[in-house]
C-alpha cells in the first residue's frame, strides 16, 4: 500500500486490481466508496454544527443550550432527526406538488455536491476538476434555486416574499463574491481547487489579497443568509420565509442545508485564501492536513456563529445598496488593480519562481498589498462619499420640521390673537 | 488520475448524493401519521384565511436586479479564462481586461444614473 495517493482512493483500485478483480470494476467499487465517504461527511458534520450553533448561541444569551440529552448535549439533534421523521407531512392545498417535494432534496444535494472538490488533504480530494472554482460557482447557483422552488410552490404568500428576496440578495451577492473569486484565481493561475491550495504552501492568499478575502467572507454570509442577511427567513417579517408551509423532515433538510451551507462557505474561505491543508507537516503526513483543514474552518465558523447572535437584521433596501454600491465597484476595482499589479510585479521581475518557497514570495507580496492598500483607499471614499450625502439629507429632513414647527406658532399666535 | 476519472467521479457523486436527502424523506414518509383533513392543509397565514391568489404580480425592482445580475454574471465567466491565463500573457492582456471590465462597470454605472439600484 505504498502507492503515490493522488485521491481518496486511488490506493484502493491498485489494491483490489491485484488481488484478482477487474480494473474496471475495481475502479469503480473505490470510487463508489470515496464518494460514499464524501457524501455523508457534510450530513454527519451537520448534527455537530446544529449543537455547536445552539451551544455559542445559548452562551451569548447567558443561557445553557441543549445539556439534556447524551453527554453535553451532544446527541440532542439526533433526538431531534427522529421527532421530525415521525412528524405528519403537511402539503398546503394548492401547492405545486412536484416542486414543493423537489426543493429541500435539490436545497441539500447543491451543498453535497460542492464537497466533491474540496481539497481535504495534500492527497485527499474527491474529483481534483481543472475547473473547481467554476464548478463551485456553478453548484452554489442551484441552492438558490432550491431556495426559489420552495418560496414558489409553497402557493403561500410570506413564502413568496421570501423567494423574492431570495431573487434579490442570493443573486446579487453572488457577483462580488464571483469578483472575489477571480482574484486568487489570477495570482495562481488554476481553477483547480488542489492547484490552489499547493500554490498557497509558501503565501497564504489572505495576506497577498486581504480585500478579496473580507468581500469574499460578507459576500458569503449574504450567500448562506447568516445574520445580519438573514432576510430570507426573517422571523418578525415573513414568519419564516420560504419555508413557512414545510413540515417534518422536509422542513429539517432545509435547516440541514442551511447549516452545511454555512461551514461549506467558511471550508472554501479555508481553501481559497488560507491554504486549505497548509500546516507544519501537512505534506508528510496528509492526516494532519485534515486536522488543519478542519481547525481552520471551524475557527472561521465560530466567528459567524457570535455574529448571528449579535448582530441586529439589515433592512433589505440598504442591503442591496451595500451589495451593488459598494462591494460591486470596491471588487471590480480590486480585481483591475491586483491585475495591474501582477503585471508591474511581472515586469520588475518579482513573480516567485517557487511558489511554494515563503521567501520568494515576498516581494510579490509586498507589491500586491499596496495594491490593496490603494483599493481600500477608494472603498473608504466611496463610503465617505455616501455618508455626506446621508448626512445632508437627514439635515434636510431636520430642517423641515422645524418649519413646521414656526407654522404651528404663526398658527397658534393668529389663533390666540382672534 | 485522469481527467475522464475526475468526472466520473462527479457522475457517480451526482447519482449518489440525491439519495442521502432522498433517504430521510422516505423513512418518514413510512412512518409519519396521515391524518389529513381540509382545515388542516389551509396556507398558513398567521390564522387568517388567505384573500385572493398568491401567484400575483410583483415588484418590478426584482426583475431589474435579476437582468443587472445577468449582464454581471456573463461576463465574469468570460472573464475567467482571461484570469487563468493571466500570468502567461503579456502587458496587453491588462488592457484587454480593463476594456471588457470597463463594460462590465459602465452597465452599473448607467443603471445606478437611471436610479435602477434605488429600493424605492
Amino acid at each position: 500500500m505504498e502507492a503515490v495517493c493522488e485521491n481518496i482512493f486511488s490506493t484502493l483500485a491498485p489494491c483490489l486490481t491485484s488481488s484478482g478483480w477487474d480494473p474496471s470494476l475495481a475502479q469503480f467499487v473505490s470510487i463508489l466508496l470515496g464518494v460514499l465517504l464524501i457524501t455523508t461527511f457534510p450530513l454527519l458534520l451537520a448534527l455537530l454544527l446544529i449543537w455547536a450553533e445552539r451551544k455559542v448561541a445559548a452562551r451569548v444569551q447567558d443561557r445553557l443550550g441543549p445539556n439534556r440529552v447524551g453527554p453535553f448535549g451532544l446527541l440532542q439533534n439526533i433526538a431531534d432527526a427522529l421527532k421530525l421523521i415521525t412528524k405528519e407531512d403537511i402539503t398546503p392545498a394548492g401547492a405545486d406538488r412536484i416542486v414543493y417535494n423537489m426543493a429541500p432534496v435539490i436545497a441539500v444535494l447543491s451543498v453535497i455536491l460542492i464537497w466533491a472538490v474540496v481539497p481535504f488533504t495534500s492527497t485527499n480530494i474527491g474529483a481534483d476538476l481543472d475547473i473547481g472554482v467554476l464548478y463551485f460557482v456553478a453548484i452554489s447557483s442551484i441552492g438558490t434555486l432550491a431556495i426559489m422552488m420552495a418560496g414558489w410552490s409553497s402557493n403561500n404568500k410570506y413564502a413568496l416574499l421570501g423567494s423574492f428576496r431570495v431573487v434579490a440578495q442570493l443573486v446579487s451577492y453572488e457577483v462580488p463574491m464571483v469578483l472575489a473569486l477571480l482574484v486568487p484565481v489570477m495570482i495562481a493561475g488554476t481553477m483547480s481547487m488542489q492547484g490552489l491550495a499547493v500554490h498557497q504552501l509558501g503565501m497564504w492568499f489572505i495576506f497577498t489579497a486581504p480585500v478579496s478575502a473580507i468581500i469574499f467572507y460578507v459576500s458569503n454570509l449574504a450567500e448562506t443568509g447568516r445574520a445580519p442577511f438573514d432576510l430570507i427567513e426573517a422571523e418578525s417579517e415573513l414568519v419564516a420565509g420560504y419555508n413557512i408551509e414545510y413540515s417534518g423532515m422536509k422542513f429539517g433538510l432545509f435547516m440541514v442545508n442551511e447549516f452545511i451551507h454555512a461551514f461549506t462557505a467558511n471550508a472554501l474561505f479555508t481553501v481559497l485564501f488560507l491554504g486549505a491543508w497548509a500546516g507544519p507537516f501537512a505534506t508528510e503526513v496528509p492526516i494532519l492536513g485534515f486536522v488543519y483543514f478542519m481547525v481552520k474552518t471551524a475557527l472561521l465558523y465560530v466567528p459567524s456563529l457570535i455574529l448571528r447572535a449579535t448582530v441586529p437584521r439589515v433592512r433589505i433596501d440598504q442591503m442591496m445598496a451595500f451589495n451593488w454600491k459598494f462591494l460591486v465597484p470596491v471588487s471590480v476595482v480590486n480585481v483591475l488593480v491586483i491585475a495591474l499589479a501582477l503585471k508591474i510585479a511581472q515586469g520588475l521581475g518579482l513573480t516567485p519562481e517557487n511558489a511554494t518557497d515563503f521567501v520568494s514570495n515576498i516581494p510579490q507580496t509586498i507589491v500586491l498589498l499596496i495594491a490593496n492598500l490603494v483599493v481600500v483607499v477608494f472603498a473608504l471614499t466611496l463610503v465617505r462619499g455616501s455618508v455626506r450625502k446621508e448626512r445632508l439629507m437627514t439635515s434636510g429632513k431636520r430642517a423641515e420640521p422645524a418649519a413646521g414647527d414656526a407654522e404651528q406658532k404663526a398658527l397658534a399666535a393668529t389663533v390666540a390673537g382672534h | 488520475m485522469t481527467a475522464v476519472n475526475e468526472w466520473a467521479f462527479i457522475g457517480i457523486f451526482l447519482a449518489v448524493a440525491w439519495v442521502l436527502p432522498a433517504a430521510p424523506l422516505l423513512v418518514s414518509w413510512i412512518f409519519r401519521p396521515r391524518r389529513a383533513n381540509a382545515i388542516k392543509m389551509q396556507t398558513y397565514e398567521c390564522g387568517v384565511e388567505t384573500v385572493g391568489d398568491t401567484w400575483v404580480q410583483f415588484k418590478v425592482q426584482y426583475y431589474i436586479y435579476g437582468l443587472i445580475f445577468l449582464v454581471f454574471d456573463v461576463e465574469l465567466v468570460l472573464l475567467f479564462p482571461w484570469a487563468l491565463a493571466y500570468n502567461q500573457l503579456d502587458f496587453f492582456a491588462f488592457g484587454a481586461g480593463l476594456l471588457f471590465i470597463f463594460l462590465l462597470a459602465d452597465a452599473l454605472v448607467y443603471a445606478w444614473r437611471k436610479n435602477a439600484l434605488e429600493w424605492a
